[in-house]
């Protein structure tokens, strides 16, 4: 990891922990958005570490889990169409949608295929030319650069038979969505790493001056998060909103413009749908108009099933950070790894899995 | 009962729904005080003798790898299954299923790779069986191999020897024939130091129950890894433990391999390690029998029992926080062995 010796990086822990334990003189709320973040903190046990003062709550930065059921209902309808196949990263697979799954479709005889690029859709669709193709792009900032250039190399290669049925969103709309509907009290943001690796300092600016609210984006290590609090329970203390770059080996200030200019050629913004958050004004996106015919929703037609959430899923309210996933009765009984009811228990990077698998937290032993 | 109603891969997984189709399916089925003990073989008596039997099924894909092939894996598989019993493995069957049109030269190659484990491991392979079947019914060849032997004399291999404050060590690195595997099927280029670990544990385990009678429990992490393996001692025993994440051997080559495809080495499987469990009085000693081994060289006391959380497992992280190491969901490689 950091060729540092577990003394050292105990002692570092430790040492920064009763730093910021000093400093969090009330109880502070800091919300970690990304789903990367929420699985490295749960996995070195670092909840454990911090002060009970302080108290980490996810956010809405798992794709998977705020891909709501419409997008999934979707996918699913398409999949049943006869020769159609369906290219999708594995994580998409299990989850839910209103009363079927990617997965029962498959075991069901439906053509799905996991890859691993989004290129290898084209692969597959070069491979199949009596099929359609449809690749389900669906992530944040990081990922949808290199969608937007599959589109650009299916037209390139002329593929007729390739399709995008597309969900991705953007980050800092659903921040501000997060801030404006309130409801929840949150102190300070650790921001995503690689999301802001595409997209910079820029986009996090109204944080600060619009909602006095500190931020740090942070990177992955245990102690960098550690360093990420430490740093938001400062400027708590100072009553002083910054925004600050901790991520500097990953992240440049001014992001990644080749990959952001990519991502404009193809893409344009739009109101989109979160699972738990709603519409968000200017927080999806979608294909423009010049590259429309990549666009399966317009080009396929298809009729999913009316989308309805399943009863007593809290998924919504743990992507807004307003309660805990062990709040939710569904959590740990009818909702598990194996047999999951929500969204954040499917995804490895899920708020309720994290919960499940590396235990509260604060462990109890 | 679960998912449906149809079988997954995730039943074959070693992890929580493998434990849940057991439990479901086979036990009520079959049950009796031999199985219910739910270890790696069974331990039984026959007039004059305690014995341990066990049998394992192999598919591994591909059927050659890095440091192995499957018929190597086949015989070892079983071996130590008889082993972690505290028994010396005696005689093996070996039954193969294998596809129309599979080449005679690899069948070739795979049994004398069986023959020179058993010669190894101290065991003869005494019957066998053959059955060939339509191209697809099989992918390539299936082994399933069987054994026996006599349970080690002064000694009680069993998860109901578990108590809090007895010592957790480990005999090697994790992960390495998981890796070496993946790397087969998806063509990955390793480094020359990653080969599966597949090796036969009997002569390592009879000298340390040798010297330490006493041992508790051996169990070796095979499908679902150390994790899933320290969470069913942990269920079984009705007791806790804590692992220092920092004192857990993995190869700085597996390490990388795992950080770049996403693997947790806690949850890779094995084919050559082992968790002992005893009294702290006897650490060292059995910890000395391992490090003169070439098969436990790198081993390390990784953790203790503890009276509590009942059926749990914390790890204690390289940071200092701690955490729940729950059993393996889900499969994170099907046909590993």
């Amino acid at each position: 990891m950091t060729g540092r010796t577990t003394d050292e990086s105990r002692r570092l822990a430790k040492r920064l922990a009763e730093e910021i334990s000093r400093l969090a003189v009330r109880p502070i709320r800091l919300m970690e958005v990304c789903g990367s973040h929420t699985v490295a903190i749960f996995k070195a046990g670092l909840r454990q570490l911090l002060p009970a003062q302080v108290e980490l709550v996810s956010g809405p930065g798992c794709p998977v889990c705020v891909t709501p059921n419409e997008y999934l209902d979707t996918a699913v309808a398409y999949s049943r169409q006869p020769g159609v196949i369906i290219a999708t990263f594995g994580d998409m697979l299990r989850v839910p949608g209103s009363s079927s799954s990617l997965a029962a479709a498959k075991m069901a005889g439906a053509d799905i295929r996991i890859i691993y690029s989004p290129l290898e859709s084209l692969d597959i669709a070069a491979a199949n030319p009596t099929k359609t193709v449809i690749f389900l792009a669906v992530g944040f900032e990081t990922t949808a650069p290199t969608a937007a250039a599959t589109i650009l190399a299916a037209e390139q290669a002329g593929l007729a038979n390739w399709f995008a049925l597309s969900a991705h969103k953007l980050v800092p709309p659903a921040l501000r969505a997060l801030l404006e509907a309130g409801g929840t009290r949150i102190d300070g943001l650790i921001l995503p790493g690689h999301v802001s690796a595409v997209i910079g300092e820029a986009p996090y600016r109204f944080l600060a001056e619009e909602y006095r609210m500190p931020a740090v984006i942070a990177g992955f290590e245990p102690l960098e998060i550690l360093q990420a609090v430490h740093s938001l329970a400062r400027w708590l203390r100072l009553g002083e909103p910054r925004l600050a770059n901790q991520y500097r080996r990953v992240v440049k200030p001014e992001g990644n413009p080749v990959a952001r200019a990519v991502l404009g050629r193809v893409y344009g913004e739009a109101d989109a749908a979160w699972r738990g958050l709603g519409v968000i004004p200017a927080s999806g996106l979608v294909v423009r108009k010049e590259y429309q015919r990549f666009d399966a929703r317009r080009k396929i037609p298809v009729e999913p099933e009316a989308a309805r959430e399943p009863d007593g899923c809290r998924c919504g309210e743990v992507l807004r950070g307003m309660i805990s996933p062990e709040a939710c009765l569904l959590f740990r009984q009818a909702c598990r790894p194996e047999n999951p009811v929500g969204s954040c228990m499917v995804s490895a990077e899920g708020a309720c899995a994290a919960w499940y698998k590396y235990g509260s937290g604060r462990w109890q032993g | 009962m679960m998912n449906g109603d149809r079988i997954t891969l995730a039943h074959g997984s070693g992890g929580k729904l493998s434990a849940a189709l057991v439990k479901e399916v086979f036990a009520p089925a079959f049950s009796n005080g031999a199985l219910n003990e739910l270890h790696d073989g069974a331990r039984v008596r026959m007039p004059g003798a305690q014995l341990a039997f066990s049998t394992d099924s192999y598919v591994v894909k591909p059927l050659f790898f890095a440091g192995g092939d499957i018929g190597r894996l086949a015989v070892c598989g079983t071996v130590n299954d008889l082993a972690m019993c505290g028994a010396d493995p005696a005689y093996l069957s070996a039954g193969f299923i294998i596809e129309e049109g599979f080449p005679v030269a690899d069948l070739a190659r795979i049994v004398s790779s069986m023959g020179a484990a058993a010669a190894e491991a101290g065991v003869a392979i005494v019957t066998g069986d053959t059955k060939v079947v339509e191209k697809g019914a099989v992918d390539g060849l299936y082994i399933n191999t069987a054994g026996i032997g006599a349970v080690l004399p002064g000694t009680d291999v069993s998860p109901r020897r578990i108590r809090p404050g007895q010592d957790i060590l480990l005999s090697g690195t994790l992960g390495d024939h998981a890796v070496a595997v993946m790397a087969g099927r998806y063509g990955l280029e390793l480094p020359p130091a990653v080969v599966t670990d597949c090796a036969p544990l009997n002569g390592l385990v009879k000298e340390i129950l040798t010297a330490a009678p006493t041992v508790a429990v051996l169990r070796d992490p095979t499908r679902g890894g150390l994790a899933t393996a320290l969470n069913e001692l942990a269920l079984q025993a009705g007791v806790g433990m804590m692992i220092e994440e920092g004192t857990i051997p993995v190869r700085r080559e597996v390490a990388a391999v795992c950080d770049l495809l996403g693997f947790d080495s806690l949850y890779l499987a094995n084919e050559g390690k082992f968790l002992v469990i005893v009294e702290p009085n006897y650490t060292e000693i059995v910890l000395s029998v391992l490090h003169r081994h070439p098969y436990g060289r790198e081993a390390a006391v990784i953790g203790r029992v503890t009276a509590a959380p009942a059926g749990q497992v914390g790890l204690r992280t390289i940071v200092g926080g701690v955490r729940l190491l729950d059993m393996l969901v889900g499969d994170q490689l099907p046909r590993i062995c």
